[in-house]
């Protein structure tokens, strides 16, 4: 700040109309403003918590929770503490954000690239899927698949048995799994490696092949013995478990995911793949159209010049809001607690009611969603970084 | 390059080529073996699954729960003695939705062409047909007549006043307040309890209301983040990042909690009050977000063109920056505006009988047990229609204030 005044008598009318004592004045009122408001909500939220005897505080996290949980992914016990029957809430949230993404990126990417298919059928039917499924809302949507498709499944003793390796009813559905949640947890490790490491692969072949123009036999070997070692890890070390009818209904062996789960995951993926489609679909009218006829003009099939030319470009406008729809989709788990599904917010406000501390189980909810969201936005701000336009 | 012969750059348009229906079939649905084999797949798996909605919607599907409860979708558990006071709401609501047309369609040719004409005929067709609505198609007829003839009186009058538009706002404006008084009663009418409002009408009501209160909430946060003033902008981006990051059901169930135990001992705010606040508060932080892509998406000259032309920060803010950056934002900001609707359905959760709750509570009912697909698509429908028509309404805003060429 430059002192023209300089150091003359104060000059009232002078100060009035000058914009930097407007800008500075502006800010302290508001802060004024927001301090006031703040101390008179939270002093209040003091006077009230102290009138019913409940100073804020977080050690009712570690006294017995006492409830029981329909599914979990740890050990849990009704005689564990509150805070291990969150950890089991996060846990559930967790699967259903992981299965989730997955799938909405699947769908939404299938969904978003159809509506430009020269299939009438298909384009049609993308954009219908895209025009009624956005404008219905989810918790609709959610009742729909839980009580009206997942419901009117038939009962155990009239299971779906499909084709000996799944089995569907009412309570469930019943896939093959590996016999360990160890072996399990190996087995998505595996998978994981492999795809790692046979994209590291292929990009170091397509790199030789652009800078010799030949070569990439020994990285193609390399690729076959890596899809052949996970193909015999999968098939021969997970100690596959098949589902077995029981006689007169039920089911043994192999993974259930419950209706509640199934029914969510349903929710959720086929709800936020309609704005992962027009999120997709945007993204490559985004691409020029000389870029299609450059690239047919090179003599590339449509197939090639979509993954190829225009995917690759269109994967700079499609990631940055792909971020907020995988953040939407990690909040808008919490209404599977309207079908009973154990997840986060459900185990939240059972803990509410039992202890009566809103408060502080709003702020455990309110960080863990949080955190949840900004490692989300970490991986995709590193995967964006990755796909933009590198210019010299 | 050169052999080209002039004729083959003739700027002439091909003729267009008609189709015969087989030729069209070949090329839009077999072109090669994959899409033919797509398109095979999809006619019989769609084909078969349609075919098994349909007979399911016409045999085994028992459609009751819809025409015996419709006074319970509309208006929830509204005292049906004070029923005309909803009815006159809504010839409030098409007197000014006619009246609106009429002004806004003054320099058309013809107000009632023939697509509108047989859209008002599919409309009173509908009214008369479908059985929820026909014991009321006495009422809904003259609502139809009614939009009619409110727009061919709109269009007259704002023929001869162009400044007409600015009295509808301000009539729409009132008629909320309007509508608060003939649903909740008060100043001579009889009183109806919150508890009491339900249905479509809680839907509407909570959307409208949420919608008005988040747009200047959501404009000054987006305001705020892009202020030059740190102390502003820190708070704003803090409100925001900080609401974005929790799920909004989580809000709203806290909200029911919380806002209690905020306010001095024993002030209770009534419960929808306090779910339109939390709904209006989770959307404002959506809505800046929007409006700030808008704000951004003006170039920079426009700021330095006002400031030269000695505008000072407000009035270049309200003349030069905010109308070209909510044009821009709109199709964003309508998009919010119909997630705020779709997210009225969570209060069902906390306990209100909005569209969804009524729904739930008329399935907990023995009669209807196990009535989940029909309610349900039938609720699916009413949300459509509005959304979709939120939707259209957005397109048809942003065309007409179009001004590229």
């Amino acid at each position: 700040m430059a002192h023209d005044s300089g150091g003359k008598s104060f000059d009232l009318k002078a100060m009035l109309r000058d914009e930097r004592f407007w800008k500075i004045a502006f800010q302290v009122i508001t802060l004024i403003v927001v301090i006031a408001l703040l101390s008179f909500f939270l002093g209040n939220l003091n006077r009230n918590l102290l009138q019913q005897g409940r100073a804020f505080s977080f050690n009712f996290l570690l006294s017995q929770a006492g409830f029981s949980i329909g599914e979990s992914l740890i050990q849990y016990l009704p005689t564990d503490p509150y805070w291990r029957a969150l950890m089991v809430g996060l846990g559930n949230t967790l699967t259903l954000v992981a299965g989730g993404i997955a799938l909405t990126t699947l769908l939404g990417v299938v969904a978003g690239v159809s509506s430009f298919s020269k299939n009438w059928l298909v384009h049609k039917l993308s954009r219908l899927y895209v025009g009624l499924v956005r404008n219905i809302p989810l918790l609709l949507q959610l009742f729909f698949w839980y009580f009206a498709i997942y419901g009117a499944l038939p009962q155990p003793e009239e299971q779906i048995n499909v084709l000996g390796l799944a089995f569907l009813n009412n309570r469930g559905v019943y896939i093959p799994w590996a016999s360990s949640a160890v072996l399990a947890v190996l087995g998505i490790a595996a998978t994981v490696g492999a795809a790692i490491a046979a994209l590291w692969l292929w990009q170091w072949r397509t790199k030789i092949r652009i800078d010799t123009g030949v070569g990439g036999q020994a990285q193609l070997t390399a690729l076959a013995v890596l899809g052949l070692v996970w193909l015999a890890i999968i098939t021969l070390g997970m100690n596959w478990t098949v589902p077995e009818g029981v006689e007169g209904g039920g089911v043994t062996g192999g993974l259930r995911l419950s209706r509640e789960y199934v029914a969510a995951l349903s929710a959720l993926v086929f709800y936020t793949s309609a704005f992962v489609a027009e999120i997709v679909r945007a993204g490559i009218q985004s691409v020029s159209k000389g870029q299609w006829e450059a690239a047919r003009t090179l003599g590339l099939n449509a197939g090639m010049v979509m993954r190829l030319v225009v995917f690759p470009q269109a994967m700079r406008v499609i990631i940055p809001p792909m971020n907020s729809e995988y953040m939407n989709l990690t909040k808008n788990t919490s209404l599977a607690f309207a079908i009973a599904f154990p997840e986060m917010y459900s185990i939240a406000t059972t803990t509410y009611n039992q202890t009566g501390r809103p408060v502080e189980v709003f702020v455990v909810l309110m960080a863990t969603y949080l955190i949840l969201c900004l490692l989300i936005t970490l991986v995709m701000n590193q995967l964006n970084r990755t796909v933009q336009f590198k210019e010299r | 390059m050169t052999s080209a012969t002039p004729d083959s750059f003739s700027s002439a348009r091909p003729d267009a080529i008609s189709l015969g229906p087989v030729a069209w079939a070949k090329k839009n649905l077999f072109s090669d073996w994959f899409n033919s084999v797509l398109t095979v797949v999809i006619v019989t798996t769609f084909g078969s699954g349609l075919f098994r909605l349909v007979s399911w919607a016409l045999t085994t599907a028992q459609w009751g729960a819809i025409p015996n409860n419709f006074g319970l979708f509309m208006t929830g558990t509204f005292p049906s003695a004070l029923y005309p006071r909803i009815w006159a709401l809504l010839a409030i609501v098409c007197g000014l939705a006619g009246l609106s047309w009429g002004v806004l369609g003054r320099n058309v040719s013809t107000l009632f062409s023939r697509s509108v004409l047989i859209g008002l005929a599919v409309v009173c067709a509908f009214i008369i047909l479908f059985p929820p609505t026909r014991p009321s198609s006495l009422k809904l007829l003259p609502m139809v007549a009614l939009v009619a003839v409110a727009a061919a009186a709109g269009r007259q009058v704002a023929r001869k006043f162009p400044g007409v538009g600015q009295l509808l706002s301000l009539a729409w404006f009132l008629s909320y307040f309007v509508a608060l008084w003939l649903i909740g009663g008060g100043l001579g009418l009889t009183r109806v309890s919150t508890n009491d409002w339900g249905g479509l009408v809680l839907t509407l009501f909570t959307a409208v209301s949420g919608i008005a209160l988040c747009f200047p909430l959501g404009l000054l946060l987006a305001l705020g983040r892009r202020s030059a003033l740190p102390i502003v902008r820190w708070l704003s981006t803090g409100y925001i990042e900080l609401v974005r990051g929790v799920p909004l059901v989580a809000l709203l169930f806290m909200g029911q909690v919380m806002i209690p135990l905020f306010l001095p001992l024993g002030s209770r705010p009534d419960r929808i009050l306090r779910a339109i606040i939390a709904l209006a508060l989770f959307s404002a932080a959506y809505l800046a977000e929007n409006v700030r892509a808008g704000l951004q998406a003006v170039p920079r000259g426009q700021n330095e063109a006002a400031a030269s032309l000695g505008l000072n920060t407000p009035m270049t803010l309200g003349f030069i920056v905010l109308p070209q950056a909510l044009k821009i934002a709109i199709p964003a900001i309508v998009g919010q505006f119909i997630s705020l609707f779709q997210d009225t359905t969570l209060l069902s959760i906390v306990g209100l009988a909005e569209l969804l709750g009524i729904g739930k509570s008329i399935l907990a009912n023995p009669t209807y047990l196990g009535r989940y697909a029909e309610v349900y698509l039938f609720l699916a429908v009413i949300f459509w229609f509005f959304c979709y028509a939120m939707s259209l309404a957005s397109r048809k805003i942003e065309e007409k204030l179009n001004t590229d060429h």
